[in-house]
């Protein structure tokens, strides 16, 4: 009986037992290449493929220089730090196998990762469980750092975007009535709109109307035709560059000629090259800003530059500011802790105080986010998209 | 009697792997243990979805593309039931031991979960299945569409922000368990007359209405125990994930499935389950190529295509002519037979 179906089977497995070797083969390779006793491995999970995949490529490439730079001025404790890096294609559940792989097939000593909240929330709990220190170069969402007291963050957190570009709506640019904009299916987006909303009101403008649309979304034009109606003299819209980028087109070609304002998910290259010169005079608040004189942040420029020069994205975005700093960061507190164990790391890294990193002065509070300035830059884009962010100010927290 | 025993027997049995995997992977010396374990649970729950979705799709050739939908509604109804209900379920049943209070918060979230999901089939099958041809496929895509945006919208379960804070319920054993359920019902169900029915109506739909078979109620029938597995499933992944998020629940994840079954041989359980299993742990494997993963990964799954059009076990069954010949001379106790055959004691009666 098993016998008259075993024929037709053996072609069917053949292609599989390829497959199974071919795994087996890679499986192997890794193994070599990890476990060296003079070095310290160290994961990074993030979406190096997927609608997000700027994110965890600029993260990556950010990380892969401040640990060469590191390795070349002789590595951390004698020994040299090496990043294994796993994709999770922008998917939360991903995002946690990858994690548990990280820590426990390949025992790193600590996790890099992730750029956006929701996939971070997924793996948290998988450090926390383990006690491998997370730092999170980019999620602002409050709740990633409440998982537990190994999950650090390199950046601010949302509400504080929020009250940057508040600030700086009614200070600088002295609004009165804004429309806000926010993308319904991003947890960031809600945030910041939430937050903005908060401290606009506070200080004594109006919001003139509040609506959504869903990441994703092609037309805008029955929003901003509801905006029009209400004839703001600003639109805060913190959504993703994709989004922003068709929006401020759709919003000129409406006659909507107001300033649009945003927060760090309209940081990409892509953000020129899909709103084009629709987009001049906007402004967004982000983590650092190319144009910052700072002497660290110059040389990280230059460098990247030199690195990834010919690339499509030779110019570091935010995310690659961040990820250099969250392992530099992290090298910091092994050194400090003289230990590369777990536990000492993570009390290493919660008294990290005035780190100077690319993106600014960073300390890490009591609820293990970092404190540290936010700038807000101005968009400008020629007629043929090439553009450019003009650094407008610093604020403070 | 037997079949009784039977059962006992593969809780037995599965509840003595699940304290051996925990002895041995989560807190025993394999050190990537957590890591296999995790694949294992996660290939479970992809066995549940694909079994199911595979009496729609391979079994009664209704070609529906909203699994994950179904998958969603399950996860989402199930985490609010221990969510939010789970301290009063706890209290009512204080007289027993945490452990069995546990099981009692996880039965009761699977039972809301099944009846939210087979609730929900009826709504979408009722009129999509009256017509023949694509309309299915349309409306179920549509449906995972729907209840996707839905829950970004409902802030009770979290909307965008994701459902944080789910309690830890579910593991190996009530995966398997589930599994080997999905398995055994989908496999008795074939071997019935309502099975004969579905597989006639995947022939030749007018053919089979000519004999006399109500062609609507069983595609209907079919298509709601396909979504209430899927409902299952999405418990269980649920409370063993403790965070839910959309991102899971994308088309994305609705055509994986379908991959899973058409890859494994449309129509044949085994093969979903073997199809469900490679697709788990193939783009695992292939960990080791970096970048190049999702491409090899890709490249896999075409190459299975071309030189097994039909999939890799095609409609055979491994073990089909026993089956078959017990299925239709005794017409007793093939429930317990299959228990059987799933957990390789094969009763030699």
């Amino acid at each position: 009986m098993f016998l008259s179906n075993m024929k037709s089977l053996r072609t069917g497995i053949i292609p599989v037992l390829a497959m199974v070797l071919l795994a087996g083969l890679s499986a192997c390779n890794k193994k070599d290449a990890g476990s060296a006793d003079n070095e310290i491995l160290i994961g990074h999970y993030g979406s190096l493929t997927g609608a997000t995949a700027t994110f965890g490529q600029s993260a990556q490439k950010g990380i892969e220089m401040a640990v060469d730079a590191i390795n070349a001025s002789g590595g951390v404790l004698g020994k040299k730090l090496k990043v294994l890096v796993e994709d999770d294609q922008g998917n939360p559940i991903e995002a946690q196998t990858a994690v548990t792989k990280l820590i426990n097939k390949d025992r790193v000593v600590a996790v890099l990762g992730e750029i956006a909240s929701s996939n971070s929330l997924a793996a948290a709990p998988v450090a926390q469980q383990n006690r491998i220190p997370m730092i999170s170069p980019g999620s602002t969402n409050p709740k990633v750092t409440a998982v537990g007291d190994y999950i650090f963050r390199v950046c601010f957190i949302d509400p504080f975007q929020g009250l940057v570009m508040a600030k700086f709506a009614t200070n600088t640019l002295k609004l009165k009535n804004v429309a806000v904009l926010r993308d319904i299916k991003s947890d960031y987006s809600v945030g910041l709109a939430n937050f903005f909303v908060e401290n606009f009101t506070k200080m004594g403008g109006t919001i003139v109307t509040d609506i959504s649309y869903s990441q994703g979304d092609k037309d805008f034009t029955a929003q901003l035709t509801a905006i029009k109606a209400k004839n703001p003299d600003g639109i805060f819209v913190p959504g993703y560059y994709t989004e922003v980028g068709l929006l401020a087109r759709q919003a000129r070609k409406l006659g909507i000629k107001v300033t649009l304002l945003g927060g760090d998910g309209w940081d990409s290259s892509k953000l020129w090259e899909i709103g084009g010169d629709a987009l001049n005079g906007c402004y967004y608040s982000n983590h650092y800003s190319v144009d910052d004189p700072s002497p660290i942040l110059q040389k990280f420029v230059a460098d990247y530059k030199a690195k990834y020069k010919g690339t499509s994205d030779s110019i570091p975005d935010a995310m690659a500011a961040l990820g250099y700093d969250a392992a530099l960061i992290l090298a910091d507190a092994m050194k400090r802790a003289n230990s590369t164990r777990p536990d000492s790391v993570r009390d290493a890294l919660a008294q990290t105080k005035g780190f100077m990193g690319v993106t600014g002065n960073t300390t890490l509070d009591e609820n293990r986010n970092a404190v540290k300035p936010a700038v807000v830059l101005e968009v400008v884009v020629d007629a043929k998209g090439n553009g450019k962010n003009v650094f407008k100010e610093t604020v403070s927290p | 009697m037997k079949r009784i025993l039977y059962i006992f027997g593969v809780i037995g049995v599965l509840a003595l792997l699940q304290w051996g995997l925990t002895a041995v992977l989560l807190d025993g010396p394999v050190r990537q243990g957590p890591y296999y374990y995790q694949i294992l649970v996660l290939a479970g729950i992809n066995i549940i979805l694909a079994v199911s979705l595979n009496l729609t799709n391979g079994i009664a050739g209704q070609f529906s593309i909203g699994h994950a939908g179904f998958f969603a509604v399950g996860a989402y109804v199930a985490a609010s039931v221990s969510y939010y209900g789970g301290s009063a379920i706890r209290a009512a049943v204080s007289f027993i031991p945490p452990m069995g209070q546990d099981a009692v918060v996880l039965l009761i979230a699977l039972a809301a979960a099944a009846l939210a999901t087979a609730l929900a089939g009826l709504i979408v099958g009722i009129p999509s299945l009256r017509l023949r041809g694509d309309y299915l496929a349309i409306v179920t895509l549509g449906f995972g569409e729907i209840i996707r945006v839905l829950i970004l919208n409902i802030d009770a379960v979290g909307g965008a922000r994701g459902f944080s804070g789910i309690p830890k319920l579910s593991n190996f054993f009530w995966v398997y368990l589930m599994a080997v359920a999905t398995v055994v019902t989908v496999w008795n169900l074939v071997r019935s007359t309502y099975g004969r029915a579905f597989l006639a109506i995947r022939e030749n739909e007018i053919a089979a209405q000519a004999m006399g078979i109500d062609v609507t109620r069983h595609k209907v029938l079919a298509f709601v125990i396909g979504s209430m597995f899927a409902g299952m499933a999405g418990c269980l992944f649920g409370h063993y994930t403790m965070y839910l998020h959309t991102n899971s629940f994308t088309f994305v994840k609705s055509f994986e499935i379908i991959i899973m079954i058409a890859i494994g041989g449309l129509g044949s359980i085994e093969g979903a389950v073997l199809g469900a299993v490679l697709l788990t742990v193939l783009p695992e494997a292939f960990r080791g190529f970096d970048s190049y993963r999702m491409i090899i990964y890709s490249l896999a799954l075409i190459l299975i295509m071309i030189y097994r059009p039909q999939g890799i076990l095609g409609q055979k069954s491994l073990f089909g002519k026993k089956r078959r010949k017990s299925a239709t001379i005794d017409a007793g106790p093939t429930g317990a037979k299959s228990v059987a055959a799933e957990t390789g004691v094969a009763g030699k009666q």
